[in-house]
Order: C-alpha cells, then structure tokens, then sequence
C-alpha cells in the first residue's frame, strides 16, 4: 500500500514538474512566434487590436518586399542582400582569423614555458574586466590615423591578434591533452610548429569549432563597432541595416520589419539545430572552469 | 645561439605568443593609457588635446546626466542580474529532475539567447507596444486599461529587465551543466537520511553550485554595465525623460554625438575602475560564501 501511494505520488509530481515546464515553454517561445506570426500578416491585420494569432491571409511574399524594402536608394539592388553579404564577408575573416590567432597563442600558454609566462596569464584574464566604453574614443582615433575609418578593416583585423577570452578557453582544452603526445613528437625531430600543427590541432577541433561559433555570433550580432565604423549603407552589416530600416525614413511597416528580423534571426537558429552540441558544451565549458 | 640563456622552448613561447602580445598592446593597453591621458583634456577628433587637470572629473561631478545615466545602468544591473540568476538556476534545477523531453524544454528555453540583439530590440518594442502590443491583449482583458509600457517613466526600463531575464538560456545551460557535476553519492546519503527535496537543494546543491555562480555574476556585472545596443535602438535619447539613457549610451553620445572626446574618455574610465572594484568586491565578498571542492 505504502508503496503503491509512494508510486501516485511521485506520477503527480512528474505531472506538475511537466505542467510547469510547459507554461514556462511557452512564455519563453511565445514572443519568437509573434514574430513569425506578424511576418506573415498584411499591414492592417499586423496592427490589429486584439491581436489576430493566425495570419490570414498568409503573407509568405512579405519576405520579398522585406528583402528589396528600400532599394531605390540603391541603384535597385536588395539592401538586405548587400547587408547579409557584407556580414557574411565580415563572420568570414572574423571567425578564421579569431581561430587562427587564439590557437596559436593559446598553444603558446598551456604547452610551452618560457619566463613571465604565468604573470602574463594572469594580466590576460584581467583585460577581460576592460570594458569597451573606455577603449573606443582611443581606438577611433588610431583607425582614423590609419585610415580605416569607413572600410572593415577596424571590424575584424583586431579579430587576427587573439583575446583573453578565447585564449582562455582554449588553453584549458589544449592542457587536457596528453604532453607525451607532444614528447615523442620532439622525439621524432618535430619542431614546435610541427607539434601545433600535427599533433595539438588535430585534436583540439570540438575547441576550435566552438571558438568559431561564438566568435561567428559575436560578428552576426555586434551592433556598437558597426555603428561606429561604417558610414556608407553599402558597407552596413545586418545588425546596423536592420537598425537602420527600422530607423530612417519613416521606418518600414511592422509586418516587414518583422520578417527582416526573422531573416536575420534564421541563419542563427538554423545553426543551432546543426551545432547543438558544439552549442550546450561550449556555453558549459566557458561558465563552468572560472 | 649568441644567447645561451634564451632556450629554444623560451623563443617558440615568445614567438606563439605574439600575435596577443601587439594585439594587446595596440588594441587595448596603448587605448586605455591614452583614454587616461585624455581624460584630462579637452579636444575632438579633428583638434588635438588640450590639458585642463581634473576640470572633466570635477564636471562629471556636477553632471546631473552621468549621475542619471550611471543610476540607469545601476538599477538596470541590480535587478537584471539577481532575476536573471535566480531564474536561471530555477530553470536548470526544473531540467535536473530528469523529466522526459529534457532536450526539447531545454532548446525552448535557450532558444530566445540566440536572437540577436538588433531584431531583440524590434521584436520586444513590438510585444510591449502599447496600442496593439501582444502583451497588452493579456493584460487589457484583465484590468481593463492597456499600459503604455514604452513611454512610461517608471515601466520603460523595466521593459529592459523583461528582455534580459528573456535570454537567460545562455546562463541556465551553464548551470544545468554545474548541476550534472554533483555527485549522485551526496544525494545518496541524503536519502538515507530521509532529507526532503528542497533541503537537499539548499545543502547540497546551491553549495557545490557557488562557484559557477560567482563566476557568472561576476561576468554578469562586468557586462551588464556595459549594455549599450538595447537601450540605444529602443529609447532614442533615454526617452521617457531619460529614464533608460544607460552610461553606456552617455560615454557614445558625448564622444560621437557632441564631439567631446576628453569629456567622454574621463566616463570611460570611471566605468573601467567601477567594473574593477566591484568585481574585486564581487570576489571578496563571495569567496567567503562559495563552497571550493578541497583538492
């Protein structure tokens, strides 16, 4: 008897735990689907109050008027085609140029040893505690010195020279692997660039791939550094074209800003679904080993 | 070879490391010794810099602006991050219970920490519009009037914490990841005791749990006072009556807006020294609290 109640009670538990979850479900999914819902709506229905859930009629060809909202102020080519190509272009050499430098430096603290190398480290970590406020008057400066000022150039060069961030998560992954791997390749008369490359990259590529997809999301989402770099709307990245289709002239209408913003959204959940793993374990490691 | 000391191993570390070692120094330790310099002067991009000594900190002082904005970015932190905690530690501990379609509860709540922050803006300005706002069609029914979320003086900022709290899902895999490291032995010896659920929570749990927290809330507070993107493409210049104007927001308008780079530079730096005390204070003040495995 005891046991049978025992049993009731733990399904009513499961059944509260499971009621709970999905109330929270859908305060946490209701607003992304107000947006698709208001993407697809004609003009007056988006506005309506009380608000229609089900577009009807379906609007799918708003994604079109969206994509080409505003064209004429560019000789007639789609702005969201030219700003999805410039953020495109910008994640590229970003995201390699992020990888590339943080693995090179990050072999440099977790496999070598050299004098200061710790006291380095540690002031490392700290830049993490700079905030960007005080570095961008400074560093508008120095890119208008070099001329940068209006090109991509202050957007992703910095990217080429690592940060305390990625150094740091991947010295803790390039650390888990075994340094006899790295002996018997002296042995063999590998240099330390030939260890780097043969034997530590190799290895460290679910790193690499999590550093690459956050350092990809970091360019797909900044809005401050485009704001303050890029004049010309032909240079604007996605985030700053959205702002600014919102923004300029009146502002497009709700149910395409709505549709802009889904566009721009997509490409990130669509990669989550491909990269969930990549996604969960990086966002663990880069919280769990402070 | 002419310098037996420097050993091949010293050299390849050296040589690694220096790509960090000029992005370091032209990228952040050359700007942040010049915002300091600067902040004693007065120019603007195009003239040079005139030394005026603390003439900026003593007008910031006076600045009935930074005090509101600073204030803002404040309030904003200190509701924003205890809510943001504690619903994300909530959200990991409901996942915990190993309840069927884990994964799929898990995705719904991450989901919304990948929106990016322009359409996060456009989408939240939307649900809390406040004539045919989404959020409005619940509330109306209810209490009979529609608040005007977005131009109220007292509800605009918190729309903002509604926003933050909204992308928790970032934090909440964090901690779900925390709560899987727990050994399932102390849970073990709390059952044999007969400890009830929401003590094994506060013994076991939250204690082995404290050092990620602290180490989120100090990343926390380093980037929440920075927040700048939201408050800048929802409430053009701090409207309502300059009730969302974040410090932030201040430090880039004053530079890039009026042109005051030496004024600009000495808020930044009152920012970079506020975001190192508190952090200190931050790991001081919880390193009492947080329980360390003994190694």
């Amino acid at each position: 008897m005891a046991k049978k109640s025992l049993k009731h009670q733990n399904i009513a538990n499961v059944a509260v735990v499971h009621i709970v979850l999905a109330v929270l479900s859908a305060l946490f999914l209701i607003p992304l689907l107000w947006m698709i819902s208001t993407s697809f709506k004609t003009e007056t229905q988006a506005g309506a109050f009380p608000p229609v859930w089900i577009p009807d009629p379906f609007h799918a060809d708003n994604y079109k008027t969206a994509w080409e909202y505003g064209k004429e102020q560019l000789n007639g080519q789609a702005p969201m085609l030219i700003y999805a190509r410039n953020s495109i272009l910008l994640a590229i050499l970003t995201v390699t140029g992020t990888v590339v430098s943080n693995a090179i430096v990050a072999y440099s603290f977790a496999r070598l040893k050299w004098p200061g190398r710790d006291l380095a480290f540690a002031i490392t970590l700290a830049t993490m505690m700079v905030p960007f406020p005080v570095l961008m008057v400074p560093l508008f400066g120095l890119f208008k010195d070099f001329g940068w000022v209006g090109t991509f150039r202050p957007l992703w060069i910095p990217a080429w020279f690592a940060g305390a961030f990625n150094i740091f998560l991947l010295r803790q992954f390039f650390r888990t692997i075994p340094f006899e791997l790295s002996e018997a390749a002296k042995i063999d008369g590998c240099s330390e660039w030939g260890i780097f490359q043969q034997v530590i990259l190799p290895l460290a590529k679910p790193a690499l791939a999590v550093v690459a997809l956050f350092s990809f999301m970091a360019t797909w989402n900044d809005f401050l550094a485009p704001l303050l770099y890029l004049q010309d709307q032909k240079a604007y990245t996605l985030a700053i074209g959205l702002q600014s289709f919102r923004s300029q002239a009146g502002g497009a209408p709700i149910h395409l800003q709505m549709a802009a913003s889904t566009m721009m959204v997509a490409p990130i959940i669509i990669l989550f679904f491909f990269a969930q793993k990549q996604f969960i374990q990086g966002i663990a490691t880069s919280g769990l080993k402070g | 070879m002419s310098k037996p000391k420097l050993t091949s191993q010293t050299r390849a570390g050296l040589l690694f490391a220096a790509p960090w070692f000029i992005g370091f120094s032209v990228f952040l330790f050359f700007p942040l010794v010049k915002a300091f310099y600067n902040s004693f002067t007065e120019y603007t991009i195009l003239t040079p810099p005139v030394w005026i000594g603390l003439e900026n900190y003593s007008d910031l002082m006076k600045d009935e602006l930074f005090w509101k904005s600073l204030g803002n970015s404040f309030y904003y932190a200190l509701l924003a991050i205890p809510i943001g905690t504690v619903v994300a530690i909530s959200l990991a501990l409901l996942l915990n219970q190993k309840v069927k379609g884990q994964a799929f509860y898990r995705t719904f709540f991450f989901l919304p920490s990948l929106v990016p922050v322009v359409p996060l803006a456009i989408l939240w300005l939307w649900i809390f519009n406040g004539e045919s706002g989404i959020l409005n069609a619940f509330i109306e029914p209810v209490f009979g009037f529609k608040p005007n979320w977005l131009g109220d003086v007292t509800l605009a900022k918190n729309v903002l914490i509604v926003m933050s709290t909204w992308g928790v899902g970032n934090a909440m895999v964090i901690y779900l990841a925390g709560l899987q490291q727990v050994p399932v032995a102390l849970y073990e010896a709390a059952d044999l005791d007969g400890a009830p659920a929401y003590l094994k929570t506060w013994k076991i749990t939250l204690p082995l749990l404290s050092p990620v927290i602290m180490f989120n809330v100090v990343m926390s507070i380093i980037g929440s006072l920075q927040v700048f993107a939201q408050p800048y493409i929802m409430f053009p210049g701090g409207a309502p009556e300059r009730s969302t104007y974040f410090f932030s927001v201040y430090i880039y308008d004053t530079a890039f807006r009026d042109n005051r780079m030496g004024y600009a530079s000495a808020m930044g730096w009152i920012m970079f020294i506020l975001i190192l005390a508190l952090t200190l204070f931050a790991v001081k003040f919880m390193d009492k609290r947080v329980h360390y495995e003994s190694s």
